[in-house]
């Protein structure tokens, strides 16, 4: 058990620097590409470019000027952006900040919505609600987020005229403005989720202890607490933890399409701009989001599973 | 052999081929979830075919700014759909955007398959080291989120539909690798691989022809959802402005574009998305059906 | 028992179908049957005979697609079929209880033991937690668990597969029903768990009264636990009767062909085989017209058979509750058709093919537990096969005998070259294999020695045809390579394993499962081998059509002079088709011989033991009964000394802990490994009796 703790962590700090060579070498070598080009334009003339790699170290050897680059992302000195003209962590964390807000508010209507109603639907396989929801559930996993955002500002902002078009929060925070990303996300995760929720009750529903504990004679409500939910919701753990990775994705676009000064848009910006410090930084903080949720799924699985728990 | 026995034998292999199809079509109408999607894709593919034909105006030509939906244009002829900012009409765009769509997502998507299947078929059949380097590399692969991931590739290598399909199978071929070995890992346990073992048959055939052919099912589903994603993510990519370079007509091209005016000229983004939309509904309509008839036999 | 007392269940005129896309299917028409207190009812059948719907219907638990279209059930005088939801859950689980196949999946496995236990008597009585935690462990000591409180403390992934299915018990047990229905219940266990269980399943009416129905595929079982039975064909019950009056005089052409199926102590491959029935079950919507038994039936009539479908009657002159379900059953007189009319010739043993000397087997495990990486032991050695020692002859039938883990499939892999052998040789024809690879073997090589494997669902590729999958097995092995030649030798095959030349178009899934079988045998055969390794080739068939899969691997293996390494569980089997026989216990082979001197004194203890827990369906054969404790140890920590040690009811002391036996030449090739000396082991009384000719009670 402290092993397999031991041994995910491990693993996971072992994807972030195989992450961070990736983007080292993507993004600071010339393997696609001059970044003296990338950062000073293609008009830059030569000297130009020559100075610019001598200031910034460029013409060091490779495993030295990784080891340094390492160096500065542990000690939490991300460089400076080019289009902010500031340090990368004066615009980063408020952008994250804001990020967080989305995220948690979808978070929060999205999994009691989807839970409940997969739980629901897997219940009784073939009813209404179940199909419905089946049908449901493809659809909305079928409109990608920026075509959701453009049908529901089309509803609400233009037809209805309920809710505000951007999201920039230019005039501080404002509850209304986030009413639309968050929908827009929700409905994108929500099939998914409900989908796998209902798939893995239905299952539980037709296994053979669920019938055991029927014939039991126990009552149908603690049939379904006590020996389906337990065994049911496993399975949709680890897809909401899961969803944390698909949800930058989605936060990207939406915060794009919303103007929402958020994270996502940030890293956009970032790689629309050659801002290669910026864009490094953003990066990373996805792909640590990203495993950390992850090791958090697995780890948590395995401690919902008593088949692995005492092995 | 014979050179009649071939040509004999041909025709006959060729002909059962086609009545398979045609029955394994047979039963997929008995889901109209299945149909409705089949319906849906065959729609498109039948509007990309013939777009020269149906489309009433050149996507690319200015023609009348900003006309509503309905408007005739002054050369004649309707502009059922409207024009954008630049005047084009947006029928004919969308038109001629199914090409690009159903060319780069199945072009994508197959490259991804190659790519997944060789490394899920060695991976699960040999085992041992070659299977753990396969697994750690897509482990970490998935684990970035994807999106992050073609920005980070399309914005170091640059925007082309060529560089779109590299960068779907990069993407992609880890998760298909993870499915192809899950299922090898099952199947290579059959006694039929062991009796093919046991007769001395090469590694590569009993991959290709003795376990490959037994893991369709669950693939030919995957590749239908996969299709719908890759369409998700060259619309979002075309969105963001990561997509095909302009004027060429791309669905998530054409709502980036157009999405500044979208307040005061809905028309110029609306119907791109139902686009889009609808041909993703149809894939994943299609990958539901075909798992409900699967899961039946 | 009691005669007198009201019936605990009725069930009358009963009908059940099953709703699919196809329309209704009758699963169960015309079932009947009524269950005294203390009485144990065994219904015994095929596949698909409808006997587990009827568990199920009882239970009131038929799923969203079954119906029952006609007829009751009468529980204590209420009819089940009209009791609302409510009311059946308190008759569930309290008054009638269930035991099921596979214990594993039948228990939740994210609860521990005791919540699973307690939650029976706390649903359905009111008393406190203390009382249903005390009851249920007392239950588990009373179903012989040992070290209640450990096992309450457990997840069901913990306990092994015996253990769980005694849990299982214990459960259906705890609100004293009275009625238990059990499905199958040992059919997922090793033979000597399941003497275990079974003579625990005999003692539960003794112990509680409860009445009980005895769902099995096996006569054998259903004899040793059940007073009355039922014979279930393709949905209708064929016969009933108490177990003396049918087993001994079977009136039905259908029980009597079963009881011509399975092989018995009585039968002989050579002067008493096998008399197979003909052609297979039908499916539900296949039924012919009529009797649905007549087209395999050797007493077929036709314009009276084949006309209406008719009831079960009483049987004249016989016991007074026997009824069965034929219009010719006065007609046919079984015993006289019993005299032997196919009586085969006994094969010429040739020279030595294979010699197994000191052959071994380690899989090397990697252990990553924490203490295995302080203490660095991370690799340790599972000892699938420890020097096996033994030889076949030309013509000869080698049977492997052994339970789950025993190591008989993993020598089947190193024979057939899919792994490496550790140590010692395996010469055939004189040349050592053990090393050799698959992929190293000469064509030659491979083509003489193949193999049938177990699973018939999994044997032919579901993806190529039949005639395309023989053909690469022809090409393959070089015996022709012409086009038409290669065609004309798949006809050949198939014609010699009876089937239909049409086949060769097929794919595996339009095929039945012994039909399957018969092609991977076809496949086998396909390049004259000299030996062949057969993996339970039957164990997965309905009996019907595994006693025709044996005696047809039987036939091409007498025309071939074929060696035959047969694999089994199934001692019966064994005795029946093996010339020796060899006995493995935890990789070692702990007796070998020919089948006369593995069958009689003197034993191994484990032979004993397995003697003893093979049911045999006759109910004039007597056994000394032997039933061992616990399972069988994880081959991943093999006891010290002797592996039987831990569960030998012979053991000497601490010698059979601490040292492992050596082998004892008790004649020219039968070997006993044990420590008891040889003195001792033949003053051991046969564990099966046989009766005389004379003493048997046959016809009446």
């Amino acid at each position: 058990m402290v092993l397999l703790l031991l041994k995910r962590i491990s693993f996971m700090i072992f994807t972030m620097i195989v992450v961070s060579i990736i983007l080292f070498l993507l993004l600071e070598t010339g393997l696609t590409g001059d970044p003296a080009t990338r950062v000073l334009g293609n008009f830059a003339s030569a000297e130009q470019k020559e100075m610019w790699r001598d200031q910034h170290g460029y013409n060091q050897p490779l495993v030295v000027r990784y080891g340094k680059w390492l160096g500065n992302f542990a000690t939490g000195n991300l460089g400076e952006s080019i289009r902010f003209k500031t340090e990368v962590k004066n615009v980063l964390y408020p952008r994250l900040w804001n990020t967080v807000i989305l995220g948690f508010w979808t978070f929060a209507i999205m999994i009691p919505l989807s839970l409940i109603l997969g739980v629901l639907s897997g219940m009784k396989e073939g009813s209404l609600l179940d199909r419905s929801i089946s049908v449901f559930g493809i659809l909305t996993t079928s409109v990608p987020e920026f075509a959701s955002a453009v049908f529901f500002s089309a509803l609400f902002v233009f037809g209805l005229k309920w809710l505000p078009g951007t999201s920039s929060m230019s005039g501080g925070f404002e509850v209304r403005q986030l009413i639309l990303p968050v929908m827009v996300l929700v409905v994108y995760d929500f099939g998914y989720v409900a989908r796998m929720t209902r798939a893995s009750m239905a299952e539980v529903m037709t296994s053979q202890y669920v019938r055991t504990a029927v014939l039991k004679g126990l009552p149908y409500k603690q049939v379904i607490l006590k020996h389906a939910l337990r065994n049911a919701l496993i399975a949709p753990f680890t897809v909401i933890m899961l969803q944390i990775n698909w949800l930058l994705s989605g936060v990207i676009v939406v915060e794009f399409f919303f103007a929402y000064k958020g994270f996502g848009a940030l890293l956009l910006e970032a790689s629309l701009n050659n801002d290669i410090a910026l864009l490094e930084a953003c990066a990373m903080v996805a792909v640590v989001a990203a495993v950390a949720s992850q090791t958090i799924a697995d780890i948590g699985y395995t401690f919902l599973n008593p088949r692995i728990r005492f092995s | 052999m014979t050179m009649e026995s071939t040509t004999e034998m041909r025709p006959a292999g060729f002909g059962a081929a086609i009545l398979r199809a045609i029955k394994s079509f047979g039963l997929l109408r008995e889901s109209w979830i299945g149909m409705a999607g089949a319906f849906l894709v065959l729609f498109w593919v039948i509007v990309a075919i013939f777009a020269p034909l149906i489309s009433p105006f050149e996507p690319n030509t200015t023609i009348q700014p900003f006309a509503m939906p309905g408007m005739t244009a002054a050369s004649g002829g309707t502009f059922w759909l409207g024009t954008d900012h630049l005047g084009r009409d947006i029928l004919s765009r969308i038109i001629w955007g199914s090409r690009t769509v159903l060319f780069y997502a199945p072009l994508a998507t197959l490259c991804a398959y190659t790519v997944g299947i060789l490394m899920g078929l060695v991976a699960g059949y040999r085992g041992g080291l070659i299977d753990d380097i396969l697994s750690r590399i897509s482990d970490i692969i998935l684990s970035f989120p994807v999106l992050v991931l073609y920005i980070i590739v399309i914005a170091t290598i640059g925007a082309s539909g060529f560089n779109i399909v590299i960068a779907i199978t990069f993407a992609s071929a880890p998760g298909i690798m993870r499915i192809v070995r899950g299922l090898v890992l099952d199947l290579r346990n059959r006694d039929y691989v062991a009796a093919a073992q046991t007769r001395g048959e090469t590694e590569w055939r009993i991959m290709l022809i003795e376990i490959l052919p037994n893991a369709r099912g669950p693939l030919i589903v995957d590749a239908c959802l996969r299709l719908g994603y890759v369409i998700i993510m060259i619309g979002i990519l075309g969105f963001l402005g990561l997509g095909l370079p302009p004027p060429d007509p791309d669905w998530g091209g054409m709502v980036n574009e157009t999405r500044q005016m979208a307040m005061a000229f809905p028309h110029m983004t609306l119907f791109p998305c139902i686009a889009i939309s609808s041909l993703i509904l149809g894939f994943n309509l299609l990958a539901d059906g075909l798992r409900e008839v699967s899961l039946r036999d | 028992m009691n005669d007198n007392q009201e019936p605990v269940l009725v069930c009358k005129d009963l009908s059940i179908s099953y709703y699919t896309r196809a329309g209704e299917i009758p699963a169960v028409v015309d079932f009947s049957l009524t269950v005294k207190p203390g009485e144990t009812i065994g219904i015994v059948g095929e596949s698909g005979c409808g006997k587990s719907t009827v568990a199920m219907a009882i239970m009131q638990y038929m799923g969203a697609n079954g119906g029952i279209t006609g007829g009751s059930i009468t529980f204590k005088g209420r009819d089940l079929t009209t009791l609302s939801e409510n009311e059946l859950r308190k008759i569930r689980g309290s008054e009638i209880s269930m035991i099921y196949q596979e214990p594993f999946a039948s228990l939740n496995p994210s609860l521990k033991i005791s919540t699973q236990l307690m939650e029976v008597p706390l649903a359905h009585e009111n008393i406190t937690k203390e009382e249903a935690r005390n009851r249920s462990a007392q239950m588990l000591a009373d179903v012989k668990i040992p070290d209640p409180e450990r096992i309450m403390e457990s997840y069901p992934h913990q306990l092994s597969g015996g253990q769980q299915q005694r849990v299982v018990i214990a459960m259906g047990l705890l609100s004293n029903p009275s009625l238990l229905l059990l499905d199958e219940p040992t059919t997922a266990l090793d033979v000597t768990v399941e003497a275990g269980i079974v003579d625990m399943i005999a003692d539960i009416s003794r112990k509680f009264g409860t009445s009980q129905i005895y769902i099995s595929h096996n006569l054998g079982l259903i004899l040793e636990t059940c007073d009355r039975v039922f014979v279930m064909y393709s949905g209708e019950v064929v016969e009933e009767g108490t177990i003396k009056s049918l087993f001994t005089w079977p009136k039905h052409p259908y029980t009597n062909g079963l009881f011509s199926c399975i092989a018995l102590p009585t039968t002989d491959k050579n002067a008493a085989p096998l008399k197979p029935i003909r052609g297979q079950l039908p499916l539900p919507f296949e039924r012919p017209q009529g009797c649905y038994y007549w087209p395999r039936c050797d007493h077929y009539e036709k314009g009276l058979c084949d006309q209406e479908h008719f009831k079960m009657e009483f049987v004249e002159d016989g016991a007074s509750d026997h009824r069965v379900r034929c219009l010719r059953y006065k007609d046919i007189d079984h015993s006289a058709l019993d005299s032997g009319d196919s009586i085969r010739e006994k094969l010429e043993i040739g020279e030595q093919v294979l010699n197994v000397d000191t052959m071994k087997k380690y899989y090397e495990v990697r252990d990553n537990s924490l203490k295995a990486l302080f203490t660095g032991k991370t690799v340790r050695h599972v000892k699938a096969n420890e020097e096996l020692n033994f030889t076949a002859h030309g013509s000869e039938t080698v049977a492997i005998v052994g339970e789950s883990g025993c190591g008989k499939s993993t020598f089947a892999k190193v024979l057939m070259g899919l792994e490496a052998g550790t140590g010692g040789e395996i010469r055939f024809n004189d040349k050592d294999i053990s090393n050799i690879a698959v992929r190293d073997r000469s064509t030659e090589q491979i083509r003489s020695v193949q193999m049938v494997f177990q699973n018939p669902f999994d044997t032919l590729n579901p993806s190529h045809t039949i005639g395309g999958q023989i053909s690469r097995v022809i090409r393959q092995f070089g015996v022709e390579n012409d086009k038409e030649k290669v065609f004309n030798k798949v006809m050949k095959l198939l014609d010699i394993v009876k089937l239909p030349r049409d086949f060769y178009y097929r794919k595996p899934r339009q095929l039945s499962g012994g039909q399957k079988q018969r092609i991977g045998i076809a496949r086998a055969f396909a390049g004259n081998p000299s030996l062949v390794i057969a993996d339970e080739p039957v164990s997965a068939l309905d009996v019907s059509v595994a006693a025709a899969v044996t005696e047809l691997l039987m036939d091409i293996q007498r025309e071939h002079k074929t060696t035959l390494l047969f694999i089994s569980h199934d001692l019966s089997v064994v005795r029946y088709l093996a010339d020796r026989i060899v006995v493995m216990y935890l990789g070692h082979i702990v007796e070998r011989g020919s089948t006369e001197e593995v069958f009689s004194p003197p034993y191994h203890p484990y032979t004993e033991a397995l003697l003893s827990a093979v049911p045999i369906a006759d109910p004039e054969i007597t056994k000394r009964e032997i039933v061992l404790e616990g399972d069988v140890p994880s081959a991943m920590k093999p006891p010290k000394g002797c592996p039987f040690c831990t569960r030998c009811h012979r053991r000497i002391g601490d010698i059979c802990d601490n040292e492992l036996p050596l082998e004892m030449m008790v004649a020219d090739r039968h070997a006993i490994k044990c420590h008891i000396p040889l003195k001792e082991l033949s003053k051991i009384k046969p564990v099966i009796r046989i009766p005389d000719e004379a003493e048997r009670v046959h016809a009446q």
